[in-house]
């Protein structure tokens, strides 16, 4: 701080935004690890790096490793800047920034020894439960003491969904890790059989809605509008949109278990909530896009926002998926299938990897004192290195996808199943290997950015700036 | 049999459900009645340049939303979904799998009565018949037995011609029917020394190499022992209790001295599981069927 003048703290966003493509590349290795196992399974090599341990280390990497940390970066960057204060915290600040880490590495440890409560999405045994609950806690304080401490009468909307993202975050993993410690290593969930099942896919589900869907909108509010230089589409849209997608996100759920013991209601319930929330996902796009119009010649020459676009067309694409496959009669095909897998990535790859990436080179130059990234040119080779291994990969899925669903539902004269599984498998191998393919382009993308990171750096001052005093005041 | 322990949860998940999507249709009413001003913003501004326009929302967007809505309502009207309210259309799911599963067994039932009203080897003989047999096999049975049928350590290789219960039509069938339970009760109380001993005797019967003085104690220990009570004496075995012949070359566990020692001291305990209640007569039949036509002319 200089004098008597307020900076904002950059150097926790610095800190998560280096480590958001650091961890980037570690969780999309892994999991170009596993896409290889599947078409060469040779190379299960050990109880240790077996694909079965090795794919909850992939999904915890890239979802709380490196979509967290590009969370944390950009609410933290967006946060102070739209509440025009410094962020609030003092010591809770650092410490979200090194216990995050160490949830990380102690995940990176854990899950290869096989030590896992065996919830999708939520492996991580008791003890690094409760350090999330405490680094999530202080994230919650650091926030909203910012939003508290704000300059300007109106909350951003882009902190509505990064606000939303945290309090249902934070309700969901504590419902969820509920259970009974035996060892420091081994617990039981508190809830058993079928409710059991309900419970972890409120939470797998919201997983989805809230910190891959609700949090990643935030950063789209602040990123999209300030790249293009032009204002949101429309406030009514994005109130809207917000409320109702918070509202029907909680009860989608149960669309996880169709045709299981979950009583029907609960399925019918399930499939509606999924269905209704087709708007309210696609107002977000619908506004991030249309703030585009009358501006759409930034695309030709700006990589940042061509990551950025792309993302939500990808968003509006998956969130059309999604309710789809949500109704009863479709996922009678596609469940258990590749489709879904093919689905989870054309969110994860198109919208939540490619809006990170987009907001993370808008965020390097500006946190290391450049006026732009190292180069340019490796931004837009990214851009579309990315994009055909996102296509490469969800295509793919696709197709194994519906050939397995149609394989195991086929017939004979005489009512057998026309194939055994192990014939779906083999012919599943060459779509495969074009999901690996897919999936070594988008990590070679990853490693393009840090090399373009790493240069931008380089010889950088890492001045913190000081805080802007809102529109019509004076500092 | 209601799906709460109490009235109140169901009434609970009724309020919520409609009052959810309620509340979705009047914060889009509510909100689409404000005074918009396109292309003027809301006179905000964050950081410098962040600024929201006062456009109305699209109009596609908001009717795609209400359709969504009505079809909710209709559909829980239709459906189960409102708690303990069934649906005007009575649905269940566990209706809907009675129904497609006898309209499968109907249009399956011609085909399967023909083959039931033929012989066992008269369908072993039949060309379609043992093409259904194998998909039934293959679905059903490869788990243990293999793909190829041959069997594994612990599971009886179905391709040759030596059988635990015996290979004629009606035992085969009597097998896969009601399923077996097979017992090598354990033998410890001999102790090592003589367990080695009956271990050598047995593999002398089928000609394995083995220590000749060991084997003639255990020739002894044998017929002392009680194990010529299933094996015979002759160490042939006895299809009525599934004891297998010693005397040839096929090993359910393996032949090295060992496997052999293992399994006295400590006894086998296998199963072949029954299918006649789940798989029913007719599929049994033809599964029958095409494992009799696996070993034949062996």
């Amino acid at each position: 701080m200089s004098g008597t003048q307020t900076t904002y703290n950059d150097k926790v966003v610095r800190q998560f935004a280096v480590m958001t493509v650091i961890w980037g590349i570690v969780g999309m290795l892994v999991g170009v690890i596993i896409a290889a196992q599947l078409v060469w399974p040779e190379l299960n090599f050990g109880p240790w790096l077996h694909f079965g341990r090795l794919r909850p280390l992939h999904t915890n990497a890239v979802i709380f490793a490196f979509g967290g940390c590009a969370l944390f970066a950009t609410s933290y960057w967006c946060v102070q800047r739209t509440s025009h204060a410094r962020l609030w915290g003092g010591p809770l600040i650092p410490f979200t920034f090194w216990g995050w880490q160490l949830i990380i590495v102690l995940a990176a440890v854990t899950l290869p020894l096989g030590i896992t409560s065996g919830k999708e999405y939520a492996e991580l045994e008791w003890p690094i439960d409760l350090l999330i609950t405490a680094v999530w806690v202080s994230y919650a304080l650091v926030f909203f003491g910012t939003i508290a401490v704000r300059k300007v009468s109106h909350i951003y909307v882009a902190n509505w969904f990064f606000g939303a993202f945290i309090i249902a975050v934070a309700l969901l993993h504590i419902v969820n890790s509920m259970a009974m410690p035996v060892t420091l290593t081994k617990s039981y969930s508190m809830y058993s059989g079928v409710q059991d099942a309900m419970i972890q896919w409120w939470y797998g589900h919201n997983a989805v809605g809230f910190f891959l869907t609700a949090g990643f909108l935030g950063m789209m509010y602040y990123f999209v509008p300030k790249q293009a230089g032009r204002p949101v589409y429309s406030y009514r849209l994005s109130v809207v949109h917000f409320w109702a997608l918070i509202f029907t996100y909680m009860w989608a759920g149960p669309h996880h278990l169709h045709y299981t013991a979950l009583p029907d209601w609960t399925q019918s319930v399930g499939m509606l909530f999924s269905l209704i929330l087709l708007a309210p996902s696609w107002g977000g796009m619908i506004n991030g896009i249309m703030t585009l119009s009358g501006a759409w010649h930034k695309l030709r020459d700006d990589p940042v926002l061509k990551f950025l676009i792309t993302s939500l067309s990808f968003y509006g694409m998956s969130t059309f998926e999604g309710p789809m496959m949500s109704i009863k009669t479709v996922n009678a095909l596609s469940h258990y299938t590749d489709w879904t897998v093919g689905h989870v990535h054309s969110g994860a790859l198109g919208w939540v990897a490619m809006v990170s990436i987009g907001s993370i080179y808008y965020l390097l130059p500006r946190l290391f004192g450049k006026s732009e990234m190292y180069s340019t040119k490796l931004v837009t080779a990214h851009f579309w290195i990315a994009t055909i291994g996102t296509v490469l990969y969800i295509a793919s899925m696709w197709i194994a996808g519906v050939m397995q669903g149609l394989m195991w539902r086929a017939v004979n004269a005489d009512g057998t199943l026309a194939y055994s599984f192990v014939e779906s498998v083999k012919g599943s191998y060459p779509f495969w290997a074009i999901r690996w393919l897919g999936g070594v382009l988008f990590l070679s993308g990853m490693l393009i950015m840090a090399y373009n990171m790493f240069k931008t750096m380089a010889g950088g001052k890492t001045q913190d700036m000081p805080v802007i005093a809102p529109a019509g005041h004076h500092a | 049999m209601s799906d709460f322990v109490s009235d109140f949860w169901n009434l609970y998940v009724v309020a919520i459900v409609l009052g959810s999507i309620l509340f979705c249709v009047i914060l889009l009413v509510v909100q689409g009645k404000a005074t918009f001003t396109p292309g003027k913003t809301m006179g905000h501004v964050w950081d410098e340049t962040l600024e929201e326009y006062n456009n109305p929302m699209p109009k596609w967007w908001s009717w795609m939303f209400i359709i969504t809505v009505v079809f909710a309502f209709v559909y829980l009207a239709l459906y189960p979904g409102l708690g303990n309210f069934k649906g005007m259309l009575g649905w269940t799911s566990a209706g809907e799998h009675k129904r497609e599963v006898e309209k499968m067994d109907a249009a399956v039932k011609p085909l399967f009565d023909k083959y039931m009203a033929m012989d066992l080897k008269a369908v072993a003989a039949d060309k379609t018949a043992m093409e259904m047999g194998k998909r039934l096999y293959l679905t059903y049975c490869m788990q243990c037995h293999g793909a190829d049928a041959r069997g594994a350590k612990g599971f009886p290789n179905l391709t040759d011609a030596d059988w635990l219960y015996g290979g004629e039509p009606e035992q085969i069938k009597e097998t896969i029917a009601n399923g077996r339970m097979g017992v090598m009760p354990p033998h410890a109380q001999l102790g090592g020394d003589t367990i080695k001993d009956v271990a050598n005797f047995v593999r002398s019967l089928s000609g394995l190499p083995n220590d000749a003085t060991r084997a003639a104690k255990g020739k002894e220990a044998f017929t002392s022992a009680g194990c010529v009570g299933c094996h015979g004496p002759e160490g042939k075995g006895m299809h009525a209790v599934g004891a297998p012949n010693l005397t040839d070359k096929v090993w359910l566990y393996g032949s090295s001295e060992a496997v052999i020692t293992e399994t006295i001291t400590n006894g086998r305990q296998n199963q072949m599981p029954a299918w006649k209640e789940f798989l029913g007569d007719a599929k049994v039949h033809l599964l029958s069927a095409y494992v009799l036509s696996l070993s034949q002319g062996k």
